[in-house]
């Protein structure tokens, strides 16, 4: 096999493409072109096609709705993309200190917390079982109008950020739960037999064990929670997706949607791609040790 | 490793005053009454009375399942016991009341499966619960580490991953780790079981320096050749009691229960002893 001198790097493309050497990437390289040729050309003869291209695809209407005019009453896509990144990161950040108390609280023991590991059992519970829209209104619109001091008068962005926490915590919780059982429980006899205590037995030996193995499944959850800051802009934040939506009703074109898309891929497949490599990464560490 | 236990005696006295006065002058370093622990149905101890002295190595020999590994957790109190009690020099250790990291911090453990830490050094396994626990800076800590680890083969291993260094290295490090505590107590949990065979010697060298250096211990363990070189005394464990115990000569040779004579045929039979 001629790659098979080569090093890991093209063995990995290789095995990606299929296995056969240079005929094999021939092969794959002539069966890709033809399934792509394919669509694109059951696209083309469709009989709605240039209606289609026309409404979706017009690469000037495109443009319009990347740069925006709110003279004419519609936001820029690319700008309102950054008010989704904004969402995110502060979303990722509460969602990771939350997720991590109420996995903490599941998994504790003692007697004394026995009200709190309720609380967050129903807590996961209900909040994994509501349709995150559902919660995005019920917050958007509840919070206001209880007429609180502070907590009722915040922009669409923070209550929508305040249900992707509440609504991504409970699964990351599990996630994070997931991890701590991952750890054996003889670490947790090591460490205590140290005289260690549990919290420093927890932020030392166990979390950051457990914290190596969930972090492919977590960011698994981030690729989604990013695009889910899409569902914001039903509380009228001018996020990507709302922005593509002023467009569409003031021009009467969805091309505004698909630049919208185009972006969220943007943002999503690098981190798609970086999960990747961080399983594939573990998965060589593991069976590197196992050799052992 | 008499520099270590001069420090223990200033720990001890510290983090357990008054509670030392009523005790017998510390010649009796550990005393075990009556101790009960069942798992479930299960009884896997069922009454056992055992004491050392201090700079005295007890050795627990028996089969699989007869109750060493749960006595030396429950010492370590990583097993509530059921009935009985436990005194460290003198003191009680089982029981409600007690703080646990403080008698965890006097008794070093070391398991058959090594348990190190993964993601931590060969140093940070070993500074880690000095410098958490005892309070060391960093510098004191790695110091400590350093002469340790050099005294027990370990200097040039002290950057490397426990996954980089072979079983016997492992069970070493542990060892050390469980030292880097100035226990005054060291339990060893049948710590040459996992190791392939040509690793156990230097596995059993290190625990025969701890001997000679002093350290008062209790030793579960299968290798009944090493029981009778190093322990002062050898107790036979059968479903959760202490059949016989008696200096090793003695028991090996002419035992005096039928039970201890049963199970020593095997080992002898078995190519052990």
């Amino acid at each position: 096999m001629e790659v098979s001198g080569l090093p890991d790097l093209s063995a990995r493309r290789s095995r990606m493409l299929g296995a056969g050497g240079r005929r094999g990437l021939a092969l794959s390289s002539a069966s890709t072109v033809i399934v792509l040729a394919g669509l694109v050309a059951l696209f083309l003869v469709a009989p709605g096609s240039a209606a289609v291209r026309h409404t979706f695809f017009n690469p000037t209407d495109m443009w319009r709705a990347f740069v925006g005019n709110p003279r004419e009453g519609y936001y820029s896509v690319g700008a309102a993309l950054w008010l989704n990144i904004r969402m995110f990161l502060a979303a990722e950040v509460l969602i990771l200190i939350l997720a991590l108390v109420v996995a903490v609280i599941r998994q504790s023991t003692g007697p004394v917390m026995l009200p709190l590991r309720i609380v967050s059992t129903v807590y996961v519970d209900v909040c994994r079982g509501v349709p995150l829209i559902l919660l995005i209104f019920a917050i958007g619109f509840g919070a206001p109008a209880l007429q609180l001091r502070v907590i009722s008068y915040q922009s669409a962005a923070v209550y929508g950020v305040a249900a992707l926490v509440i609504s991504y915590s409970a699964y990351v919780s599990e996630v994070y739960r997931a991890g701590l059982n991952s750890v054996h429980r003889s670490q947790v006899a090591a460490a205590r037999s140290l005289g260690l205590s549990e919290w420093t037995s927890l932020r030392h030996v166990i979390l950051p064990q457990a914290i190596r193995n969930i972090i492919p499944p977590l960011l698994n959850d981030f690729i989604s929670l990013q695009k889910d800051t899409a569902l914001v802009g039903v509380l009228g934040s001018i996020e990507a997706n709302k922005a593509a939506e002023l467009f569409s009703d003031t021009t009467f074109n969805y091309s505004s949607y698909v630049v919208a898309a185009i972006l969220f891929l943007l943002l999503t497949i690098p981190l798609a791609r970086f999960t990747d490599h961080l399983i594939a990464r573990d998965r060589a560490r593991r069976l590197a040790g196992a050799d052992r | 490793m008499p520099g270590a236990d001069a420090d223990d005696g200033g720990g001890l006295a510290g983090g357990v005053a008054g509670a030392v006065e009523g005790s017998e002058g510390g010649a009796e370093a550990l005393r075990i009454e009556g101790l009960r622990k069942a798992f479930g149905a299960n009884q896997v101890l069922r009454g056992i009375d055992l004491s050392v002295a201090a700079h005295e190595v007890v050795c627990l020999i028996g089969a699989s399942g007869s109750g060493k590994s749960t006595l030396l957790r429950c010492v370590n109190l990583l097993e509530r016991v059921d009935a009985g009690t436990i005194w460290l020099d003198g003191q009680v250790i089982s029981g409600p009341g007690v703080n646990q990291n403080l008698v965890r911090r006097h008794i070093g453990i070391v398991f058959q499966a090594f348990n190190l830490f993964p993601h931590m050094t060969v140093e940070r396994n070993v500074t880690l619960a000095p410098m958490k626990v005892l309070g060391l800076s960093r510098a004191e800590a790695a110091e400590q580490a350093r002469l340790l680890l050099d005294r027990f083969g370990l200097a040039e291993k002290r950057a490397d991953y426990p996954d980089r260094l072979s079983g016997g290295q492992q069970q070493r490090v542990a060892i050390v780790r469980a030292l880097a505590m100035r226990p005054r107590l060291m339990l060893l949990d049948e710590v040459t079981s996992a190791l392939d065979p040509e690793l156990v010697a230097e596995v059993l060298d290190v625990i025969r320096e701890l001997a000679s250096g002093g350290m008062t211990m209790l030793i579960a363990t299968h290798e009944m050749g090493f029981a009778r070189d190093i322990a002062s005394r050898v107790c036979f464990l059968e479903d959760g009691q202490i059949v016989e115990q008696a200096p090793p000569a003695r028991l090996f040779s002419e035992p005096s229960d039928e039970r201890t004579r049963r199970f020593l045929r095997r080992i002898v039979d078995a190519g052990r002893l």
